[in-house]
């Protein structure tokens, strides 16, 4: 019986598949056989698998190293803002509004050229020879400078949810600021602060694509050479989109298992339904 | 007490043998144009339960949370175990504390319990209780450990140890801010309105704690509604109206027999 039903709704699939265009035409981009595509994909010499999964590493480090220097400007940033002084709130305002409102293609083209230029004009006028900035550390330092922006605005609001009571009792016990930040105010704000931090994460991932632009070997440049060597262009940026999905389902994993650990001390939400 | 008192002799005169914990003198405090508090003074000696009654707003709190600067006064002088909290004008021209050390020092000293518990959310019960001694007072996590799984069974929450503040009733949230407070060995008790933020079945298991203590010769400053509490338990009464003391004495002559014609109408509208 279960046989005869598959075939029944088998059948008018390969019709369809026979007389759909499209289908003539992913025989276009993906002339080889099965047995070809894993050739294609093979991690080894002739296979441009390896490439993918260097570019997928080097896309991975970057969006590691862009969302720890962006949550070190977003902490201190958002600290800066909540409880600096004029000038200091003025200035982050500055930051977070322009780099907000710049995209982001543009502020890694203008950083990214402009601020190796600079770096390098100001070492030539102190006397010191030009530097090749690695790719690494500058797409590090732009995607971070981005990044830190966003992560202000959402640390700063995950601070202002803590109930200030509990800021309170940690002043009213003599806790020094230092203290304070490490035992109470970064452990009570990371429930309000992980969804929007896990977001800023999942983009940085997806924003090292844009680095292609200024010749960084991340993954979509490694797609974009496999594809453009082999010609086949489909298989090669579905394998690329296969990675990015991953990617975001592995870090969506531990993502929750972040978050639970951080919301042990509040009672469930459905629970509360 | 001696340590102290060498201390406090200076400030203090030892009028009933016990040295002076708290002294507050002409303690000025306004918020922009508010003037909340208009020149109090209160003490509190060893040994002492000082009461803090008035209407809403008359600056009950605020006078209680001046004595550790979490508000900072505007002008007078505070002095906790003899030892007179500096302050200066910032830039603003707000009185701030001058020395941060100093008043971390003489906070982790004065055990304030507050209206909202205010427990942290992310730690449990136990870790509650260990976290001032232990980071801020240098004490060793095992003992911290075992002084706190004392002090929890004496409020009556040792099988509570590990649960988080939120899946507690308010009233154990509270017996477990106490423990937290006691942790600390402190000089004074600071209770803010303790009791006023509990469901009325709640609030006798909270007194019986802070009656308790103030029975061992604990002392403590304690900011409360409670009027017939504040009667049994208290040492000193001071009746605070519109941020002046408008009357103060013992227990039994302030509730007795009142002379200020305001105290006897809040005693009235209370009562």
């Amino acid at each position: 019986m279960p046989d005869l039903a598959t075939h029944a709704r088998r059948r008018p699939c390969r019709r369809w598949l026979a007389s759909n265009p499209g289908a003539k035409l992913i025989d276009v981009f993906l002339p080889a056989s099965a047995a070809g595509i894993m050739e294609l994909l093979s991690p080894v010499a002739p296979g441009w698998g390896g490439t993918l999964l260097v570019g997928l590493l080097h896309s991975i480090e970057i969006a590691i190293g862009a969302t720890c220097l962006g949550l070190m400007i977003g902490t201190a940033g958002a600290f800066g803002k909540l409880y600096g002084g004029p000038v200091t709130r003025d200035l982050l305002a500055v930051y977070t509004t322009v780099v907000r409102a710049v995209p982001e293609l543009v502020l890694i083209l203008l950083l990214y050229y402009a601020g190796t230029d600079l770096i390098n004009q100001v070492l030539t006028a102190i006397g010191y020879s030009r530097v090749d900035i690695s790719g690494l550390a500058a797409g590090i330092f732009v995607l971070g400078f981005v990044q830190g922006a966003y992560s202000t605005e959402v640390i700063r609001g995950a601070i202002l949810a803590i109930p200030q009571g509990q800021i309170e009792a940690a002043r009213a016990y003599g806790m020094s600021p230092g203290l304070m930040l490490r035992r109470i105010t970064v452990p009570a704000m990371l429930p309000f602060a992980i969804p929007g931090l896990a977001n800023l994460w999942l983009i940085a991932t997806k924003d090292t694509a844009l680095l292609a632009v200024v010749g960084f070997f991340e993954l979509t440049l490694a797609t974009r050479q496999a594809a453009g060597v082999t010609k086949a262009y489909l298989l090669f940026y579905l394998a690329a989109g296969a990675l990015y999905l991953a990617l975001s389902l592995f870090s969506n994993l531990i993502i929750g298992r972040v978050e639970a650990w951080s919301r042990r001390g509040m009672p469930s939400v459905r629970e509360a339904r | 007490m001696s340590a102290a008192g060498a201390a406090a002799a200076q400030s203090g005169k030892a009028q009933n043998g016990a040295a002076e914990a708290i002294h507050v003198e002409n303690l000025h405090k306004k918020f922009g144009q508010l003037h909340v508090l208009k020149g109090v003074s209160l003490s509190a000696r060893d040994g002492e339960v000082v009461a803090v009654i008035g209407g809403s707003g008359s600056g009950k709190s605020t006078l209680l949370r001046c004595i550790n600067c979490l508000e900072n006064p505007t002008s007078g002088i505070i002095r906790v175990n003899g030892e007179e909290i500096k302050l200066k004008a910032d830039s603003h021209g707000h009185t701030v504390p001058a020395d941060r050390r100093q008043i971390e020092r003489i906070r982790s000293r004065l055990g304030m319990v507050f209206q909202n518990f205010n427990l942290w959310s992310h730690m449990t019960l136990i870790e509650n209780v260990i976290e001032v001694p232990v980071h801020v007072l240098g004490v060793k996590r095992g003992e911290a450990i075992a002084q706190a799984e004392k002090l929890l069974a004496r409020v009556g929450l040792a099988e509570k140890r590990d649960v988080y503040p939120a899946f507690l009733s308010g009233g154990q949230q509270q017996r477990a801010a106490i423990a937290r407070a006691l942790a600390i060995n402190p000089r004074v008790m600071l209770f803010d309105e303790p009791t006023s933020a509990l469901d009325p079945e709640l609030v006798g298991e909270v007194l019986k704690v802070i009656g308790d203590l103030a029975r061992e010769g604990r002392t403590m400053v304690l900011v409360t509604h409670e009027m017939k509490f504040a009667r049994e338990v208290a040492t000193h009464v001071v009746y605070l109206y519109n941020g002046l003391v408008e009357e103060e004495g013992p227990p039994e002559q302030l509730f007795g027999a009142p002379k200020s014609e305001r105290l006897k109408q809040f005693l009235r509208n209370v009562g």
